[in-house]
């Protein structure tokens, strides 16, 4: 078991493009409180919504994927934030209670 | 993001240069820096593998740090060190072990690590430590030790330890001057290797130095040796 490879999600978003398809990463600038990914974390998403790694628990992953979408449509970067309160995370199934920031860009 | 910056940067890191990429949060303008080109303030967050917000020139940035894998180099095929080595691949570790004993340095005693039987100082021309890189001596002999560790000292290695008693150490010491290093070279050396925690077995001598080592690579200070209880 290695640590999570961030760099290889670079790599296969580089390799998703190159296969003809959109790409838009997500990465974690900013955390604040009890957040799961530190700052470099990252998300990759396709065209079609597939997913690889994470910027939280998964409990803002839905939300970054829906941006994601719109960042690939029209290529404008999107700084998004998020403050997990504790009734939200617990009906999510986590307990972090913290905040983030995550900057969406398209791969062009 | 570019393409062209991703390859780039996979290329650099292939190369095992640190980089970060630093971005304009306004308006998503991108530049790449290296460890070797990077202004100061950057060139320590590649240091410190720390990505995060940056404000530079009154612009507030992001600052993605990448760098190559860390590696622990340990030289001496011993007990300890079946312990260590796949306690550190564990940590994220590419670890290597270096004993020219072909009778400790075997494939049966440590499997999945790459082994080299080359005299220690040839091993680590090879190998070129950088700042990414962990050289631990285990085998309390000099004749393999002092070599490492004075290759070692001659590189950006970001932990050097030693194993032995402080009786050993000091004699290490006092040999390694007469090769011409200074006090502020030879306090780059943990020596006894490893934190504090009482540790007997082999095992528990690998855990105390996989803790010293991850303090350092995380810039935590530990107290003085003499200190700790």
């Amino acid at each position: 078991m290695k640590e999570a490879a961030e760099d290889d999600l670079l790599a296969t978003a580089a390799a998703w493009k190159r296969d003809g398809q959109d790409v838009a990463i997500a990465t974690v600038i900013a955390t604040w409180g009890s957040s799961p990914r530190q700052a470099g974390s990252q998300l990759i998403v396709d065209g079609e919504g597939h997913m690889l790694g994470s910027v939280s628990g998964g409990c803002v992953e839905g939300a970054v994927i829906r941006e994601a979408m719109e960042v690939m449509a029209d290529g404008r970067p999107r700084l998004l934030d998020f403050g997990i309160t504790n009734e939200q995370a617990w009906e999510v199934g986590l307990a972090c209670g913290g905040k983030l920031q995550v900057y969406v860009e398209r791969v062009e | 993001m570019k393409l062209d910056t991703i390859d780039h940067i996979q290329a650099l890191l292939a190369d095992r240069q640190g980089v970060a990429l630093v971005t304009e949060l306004a308006d998503g303008a991108q530049q790449l820096f290296t460890r070797a080109d990077a202004p100061a303030d950057i060139r320590t967050a590649i240091e410190a593998d720390r990505s995060g917000e940056m404000e530079i020139e009154g612009r507030k940035c992001f600052v993605l740090v990448r760098n190559p894998p860390p590696r622990l180099l340990i030289v001496g095929a011993v007990h300890i060190t079946q312990g260590l080595a796949p306690m550190a691949a564990l940590a994220g570790y590419d670890v290597t072990v270096i004993d020219p004993r072909r009778a400790f340095a075997t494939d049966q005693r440590f499997p999945d690590v790459h082994l080299r039987t080359d005299w220690p100082d040839e091993a680590l021309l090879v190998l070129k430590p950088d700042f990414r890189t962990a050289i631990v001596t285990l085998t309390h002999d000099p004749k393999l030790d002092d070599p490492a560790l004075i290759a070692a000292l001659r590189s950006d290695a970001f932990y050097i330890g030693a194993l032995g008693s402080r009786k050993t150490h000091a004699a290490r010491l006092g040999r390694l001057r007469r090769e011409g290093f200074d006090d502020a070279a030879l306090a780059r050396i943990h020596g006894p290797a490893g934190i504090a925690i009482g540790a007997k077995t082999p095992a528990e001598i690998a855990v105390s130095v996989l803790a010293e080592l991850t303090a350092r690579r995380r810039g935590v200070d530990l107290p003085p040796k003499q200190k700790q209880p």
